[in-house]
């Protein structure tokens, strides 16, 4: 690894390998640094290693990845795996973990493509073990060929959730019962959006086609549920919830919840980026002009980091992005960045018309987001409860962060990342305010966890 | 909870687990590697001693968080198997931290 690179990538999902190979196909000096041990992000997981039979299994969309990391494979792009970022200034200078050894590196232009995370919602009962994330799940059955053995619940709302459970009932896996929280008035919400979303015929059909296919196969699918609840001695052993008027619950030891994803934005934050709470997609995003630029000179957000819109807009956001990065270090001319970016830039829309739709037939309600009920645990590492948060609301704390430093909400091991838009939500809901008011909890680096041997054995900053 | 679909043609190496030896095929998380032999917990709670499974395995919320190799307070998800990896769970913090090169033994 070199001291300095042209442009250096962050992540290896469908936007950062686009960025890579488009900026490398043009001679530009190029690193990609990914957490993963090999290319292809969340959604193309284990995309190169992975057994045919398996592969098979998740479906044409999952092996679109191929010719995407073939590619990158193929470019000039230096590619380097297990590698955690852990800090980004407005100085180009990226601090990064490698083989156990922290270093820092330098950059003209770095396109930070970080994707998404699931959004955390807290539940009752959503710390036991045997509750874990729908994108948990479908990491396993992608990176290690692991599935649910004896019987799931499947429970949320979005996209994601049926495709799980469409890649699980071609494993023969037990799907004990679908739970769909969709409200129902979600459906006229999100009527008026449906005539663009049918241009993207092909995702509409896909959900319809899934949907149906499980029907036929038996699975059990409930819609309009709520309060769902996890409940077991020390580990997950009933799920219950509300299902047209009643009080239900169903024997599991496995739950998977998915409420939809959300930028992983804590780099940008942590370099500085201006973000913006976007209410349709119910989540924070770094503003960005059409190329993917921060407010700060040279750092470019691609993909779902930016704001979801799938794998698919990703791929082209990034191709983008690296235009406009060879634009910038004047390898192309912007009439030529212009010029090369029609194409991507087209199907960059196209692939946007389904958006709107999805967002509003799966926004989730605020009363959820604002974590109803006192008991329940909103800060998993702290383990800080709803009624805490309020507590420290009523005592005069009015924002995110006065609300960490109070509780100490969100200072443990993840850094807020699974409570910090639960506690906004739970702020905003308690001041009658909106979240964007309330705010967000401030991201400091490292970003990531770094030993006392690891940070004392870095160079003095800038002498890297 | 979980089981492992039968796999095709993968190395498998050793690791160990609480002292135990385990299989485990090469190149899969520590976290899929411990959670496939379905374990009561990888972690307790430095809090409330509470007992907690991975999560998201992708990285974001800390609560795979084992002893590897010494070392205390690594992502097991984000932390991939090797021939003779030591994996324990982690009580509460963890043990105090092993000295640069020096392990645990």
């Amino acid at each position: 690894m070199n001291n300095h690179y042209q442009l250096l990538v962050i992540g290896g999902g469908p936007a950062g390998l686009a960025a890579a190979t488009t900026a490398a196909e043009r001679g530009v000096t190029c690193a990609l640094l990914d957490e993963q041990p090999t290319p292809g992000g969340q959604i193309y997981r284990a995309i190169e290693a992975i057994p045919e039979q398996r592969a098979k299994l998740l479906g044409p969309e999952y092996l679109r990845g191929r010719k995407l990391v073939n590619e990158f494979r193929q470019s000039a792009a230096e590619y380097f795996p297990e590698t955690q970022v852990w800090s980004i200034d407005k100085e180009h200078q990226a601090g990064l973990l490698h083989n156990h050894q922290a270093h820092f590196i330098t950059a003209d232009q770095i396109i930070i493509a970080s994707g998404a995370m699931e959004r955390p919602v807290p539940f009752p009962g959503w710390t036991l073990p045997g509750v874990m994330q729908a994108g948990a799940g479908q990491i396993l059955f992608k990176s290690a060929g692991i599935v649910p053995d004896n019987g799931v619940v499947l429970a949320g709302s979005g996209p994601l959730l049926l495709l799980l459970a469409w890649q699980y009932l071609h494993a023969g896996v037990e799907i004990r019962v679908l739970l769909d929280v969709t409200p129902f008035a979600n459906h006229l919400q999100a009527l008026p959006e449906l005539p663009r979303a049918l241009l993207a015929y092909r995702y509409l059909s896909k959900g319809i086609a899934y949907q149906l296919e499980l029907k036929r196969a038996g699975i059990p699918i409930m819609f309009g549920v709520s309060d769902l609840t996890a409940e077991g001695n020390e580990r997950l052993q009933r799920v219950r919830f509300s299902h047209a008027g009643k009080r239900k619950s169903i024997v599991s030891e496995l739950l998977l919840t998915h409420f939809g994803v959300i930028p992983h934005i804590w780099l940008t934050q942590a370099a500085g980026c201006k973000h913006r709470w976007d209410n349709s997609q119910q989540c924070w995003r770094p503003e960005l002009d059409d190329w993917g630029n921060t407010d700060i000179e040279g750092i470019l957000v691609a993909g779902d980091g930016a704001g979801i819109y799938g794998a698919r807009a990703a791929e082209h956001a990034g191709r983008l992005a690296g235009l406009q990065v060879l634009s910038a270090l004047n390898v192309i001319s912007r009439q030529e960045r212009d010029q090369l970016s029609r194409k991507d830039r087209k199907r960059l829309h196209e692939e946007r018309h389904i958006r709107p739709f999805l967002e509003a037939y799966f926004h989730l309600p605020d009363n959820l987001l604002a974590t109803p009920g006192n008991d329940t645990i909103v800060c998993r590492c702290e383990e800080v409860t709803a009624g805490q948060i309020r507590e420290a609301v009523a005592a005069g704390h009015e924002n995110s962060n006065q609300v960490k430093f109070f509780t100490r909400c969100g200072m443990g091991p993840c850094q807020g990342r699974q409570c910090a838009n639960a506690v906004a939500h739970i702020v905003a809901d308690a001041r009658g305010k909106s979240v964007a008011e309330t705010g967000l909890f401030r991201g400091r680096p490292p970003v990531s966890p770094l030993t006392l041997g690891q940070l004392a054995q870095l160079p003095k900053k800038g002498t890297a | 909870m979980f089981k492992q679909l039968p796999a095709d043609e993968t190395e498998i190496i050793g690791i160990v687990f609480n002292g135990k030896a385990l299989q485990a095929p090469k190149g899969i998380s520590v976290a899929a590697a411990i959670l496939s032999r379905n374990p009561d917990h990888t972690r307790t709670t430095p809090v409330t001693g509470s007992k907690r499974l991975p999560f998201c395995m992708m990285g974001v919320c800390y609560e795979c968080l084992m002893v590897i190799d010494g070392q205390a307070n690594r992502r097991a998800c984000a932390t991939y198997v090797e021939e003779g990896m030591r994996i324990e769970t982690q009580l509460g913090v963890g043990p105090a931290l092993a000295l640069e090169g020096g392990g645990s033994e």
